[in-house]
């Protein structure tokens, strides 16, 4: 009797005019789920008259078990056929009343079709997108407001807090910033060379990595590279600490979560970014110079010179104005989604996610407006 | 012709969990050291101890979450450390838990909670998966709308309930409580020491509860141990414990809170 097929759920059937007797035996548990469903459904669709279901024989009942039997006997007296279960134990009793069959409806789900559903999402996304750049500016006159009132109550500025984000964010960002700038500049610079040399023109990739460094790579590969590190970092700590009501906590102590929390984050984003990019321009122009005299044979002396002459004082400015802004649009960025953090794990990872890549994509929209603004102001 | 359940048919001095010389510690710190208990089959042991003493960490240990230094654990008869892989998954299906703190997966309705050990386990059709989960569901006194909840659209209460949902989801033999009670007022913690009650008489279920509520030893515990100095203090039945000389069962069952719910202590 030890085999597992001495377990299997059966069901001996004893027929007599107007009365079915269903003696079960062996284990009626979720194990032999498949098996207790096909008896029953057979059973069901044979029966005519009065069905008994005899327990006597049964090892075990689970939940499931119990439920099978008792949702049969439901839909067989739906059909106006009597049933019963006879000799069942106490325990199984009680399993039994306790289950009582319960009809659960199926919710009906509403059937869409994959075009509608197609112009629904893209009707979402540019209504989210509408409510991203309306909530945004909101934002903005808040931090403003935020940082007029600590311009007026200096004892309410946090100095320490902004030198902690400051070390975060800036100085422990500069090595990998140094490392990636550091190798574009090379990569610029010995692409630049390989087109060059066939009009004999090698020395102008000087104009060429210092220019395209100072205007645009810098500020863009900082922007990136903080979005990527700091952004996420804010939006996982802001989120973390609603969905654990930390934030509701300083509101109640009448501390403006604002002034405590975001004022000196984005302060250090805004005076960081800049401190970066100008590293970051040294060591792209580092990496250029070392492949220019390494690939098209120019000397540091001739390079240094070239480069003077090559680039001015707006060249320079003009990576540097545009870096409080980003820092701007990744701190606003990373902000307003880690407070729209909702309380489950998922949705923490879902806004950082989002929070890297809306930064992103802002910073090189951001940068393709300024281009334009400064063609136009030819600076 | 009356047939035991399953739950009585084996021997009752066979208990369902034994431990022996247990000894567990973090570091330099030894938390219990030779430490015995036994839970007997289809009793409901209440567990207490002040905290800090190691309640959730003897749990822990059991269920295999934090390594012990020495000692034996049995479960169903079965020593814990001689089982390979295969055999452990076979007597993890037939504990449930229930957290403290609920441990509801946050990105899956409750629903799909409960479903989770389901499908892991067992070959259930569609139909039958649903309609167990929600039954599941209503058995444990929540509303058959919080199914497709998240749980992060519920209330305290809910959530214990549906994580108590979860851990009866295959139909367990051994349900581990940890401190089921807390953080719930008190007409519903009465109801789910009801519900604890119930449950365990209709499904012939062993429940090792660990608490802090006195309301909930009183009204549905058969046995309680006590954990103190990293061993068992004292373990028996509600009498016992007030009898038991020990300074810190006398202070937990004689003292004022006590005796708002013991009316017969002065």
């Amino acid at each position: 009797m030890d085999s597992a097929l001495a377990h299997e759920p059966q069901a001996k059937i004893d027929r007599s005019p107007g009365e079915v007797r269903a003696a079960v035996s062996g284990r009626w548990t979720a194990e032999h789920a498949a098996r207790i469903e096909r008896i029953v459904a057979d059973l069901s669709e044979q029966t005519e008259g009065r069905l008994v279901f005899d327990l006597a024989a049964v090892e075990r009942l689970d939940t499931l078990g119990a439920w099978v039997l008792d949702r049969t006997r439901h839909e067989l007296e739906g059909r106006g056929l009597a049933t019963a279960v006879v000799n069942a134990t106490p325990e199984q009793t009680i399993l039994l009343d306790e289950i009582a069959y319960r009809g659960f409806q199926e919710v009906p789900r509403v059937a869409h079709s994959s075009f509608v559903s197609f112009l629904v999402d893209v009707g979402q996304s540019v209504a989210g997108a509408g409510r991203d750049l309306v909530g945004g500016t909101a934002f903005l006159g808040e931090l403003v407001s935020a940082l007029v009132r600590v311009i007026v109550h200096p004892r309410r500025f946090r100095g320490s807090a902004v030198i902690n984000q400051l070390e975060q964010i800036a100085y422990r960002g500069v090595p990998i910033i140094v490392l990636i700038s550091f190798l574009v500049g090379c990569i610029v610079a010995q692409q630049g060379i390989f087109q060059l040399v066939k009009f004999g023109a090698t020395a102008f990739v000087i104009d060429l990595t210092g220019i395209l460094v100072l205007r645009e790579l810098a500020v863009l590969l900082t922007s990136i590279m903080v979005a990527g590190r700091s952004g996420s970092a804010f939006t996982a700590e802001i989120g973390s600490m609603k969905m654990r009501e930390e934030i509701d906590a300083l509101r109640v102590m009448g501390l403006d979560p604002m002034e405590v929390l975001i004022v000196p984050r984005i302060l250090a984003l805004v005076i960081g970014l800049p401190l970066l990019t100008f590293i970051s321009s040294l060591a792209a122009l580092t990496g250029g110079g070392v492949t220019a005299w390494l690939y098209g044979d120019i000397s540091v002396d001739v390079f240094l010179s070239r480069l003077r002459a090559a680039v001015g004082l707006n060249t320079f400015l003009v990576g540097l104005i545009k870096a409080p802004f980003m820092a701007l649009v990744i701190g606003i960025i990373a902000t307003i989604e880690g407070l729209s953090v909702k309380g489950s794990a998922e949705s923490l990872g879902r806004n950082v996610t989002s929070s890297v890549v809306k930064s992103i994509f802002m910073v090189i929209v951001l940068d393709g407006i300024f281009a334009m603004f400064f063609a136009a102001l030819r600076f | 012709m009356l047939q035991t359940s399953p739950a009585l048919t084996t021997r009752p001095q066979n208990p369902i969990i034994r431990v022996r010389g247990l000894e567990v510690g973090f570091g330099e710190r030894t938390i219990m050291r030779d430490l015995d208990l036994d839970v007997h089959r289809g009793e409901i042991l209440g567990f207490v101890g002040a905290s800090g003493q190691g309640k959730s960490v003897l749990t822990r240990t059991i269920l295999g979450l934090v390594p012990k230094r020495a000692g034996r654990i049995e479960v169903f008869g079965q020593d814990m450390d001689r089982l390979n892989a295969a055999e452990r998954r076979a007597v993890e299906r037939r504990w449930g838990v229930l957290f403290q703190q609920g441990a509801l997966f946050s990105a899956l309705t409750v629903k799909q909670n409960v479903q989770l050990p389901m499908r892991e386990y067992l070959n259930l059709s569609p139909r039958l998966l649903d309609e167990l989960a929600l039954l599941k569901i209503e058995m444990v006194g929540l509303k058959p709308d919080a199914a497709d909840k998240l749980p992060s659209e519920l209330s305290g209460g809910m959530i214990k309930r549906a994580a108590l949902a979860r851990a009866l989801a295959l139909d367990p033999e051994i349900l581990f409580l940890d401190e089921p009670t807390s953080g719930l007022d008190p007409i519903g913690a009465g109801e789910f020491d009801d519900l604890i009650a119930t449950l365990q008489r209709t499904l012939g279920l062993t429940v090792f509860m660990v608490t802090h509520d006195l309301d909930s030893l009183y009204a549905v515990c058969n046995r309680i141990a006590a954990l103190g100095e990293g061993k068992i203090i004292a373990a028996g039945s509600m009498e016992t414990m007030l009898a038991s000389p020990h300074p810190w069962l006398r202070s937990y069952f004689h003292g004022k809170r006590a005796r708002a719910v013991m009316p017969g202590e002065a």
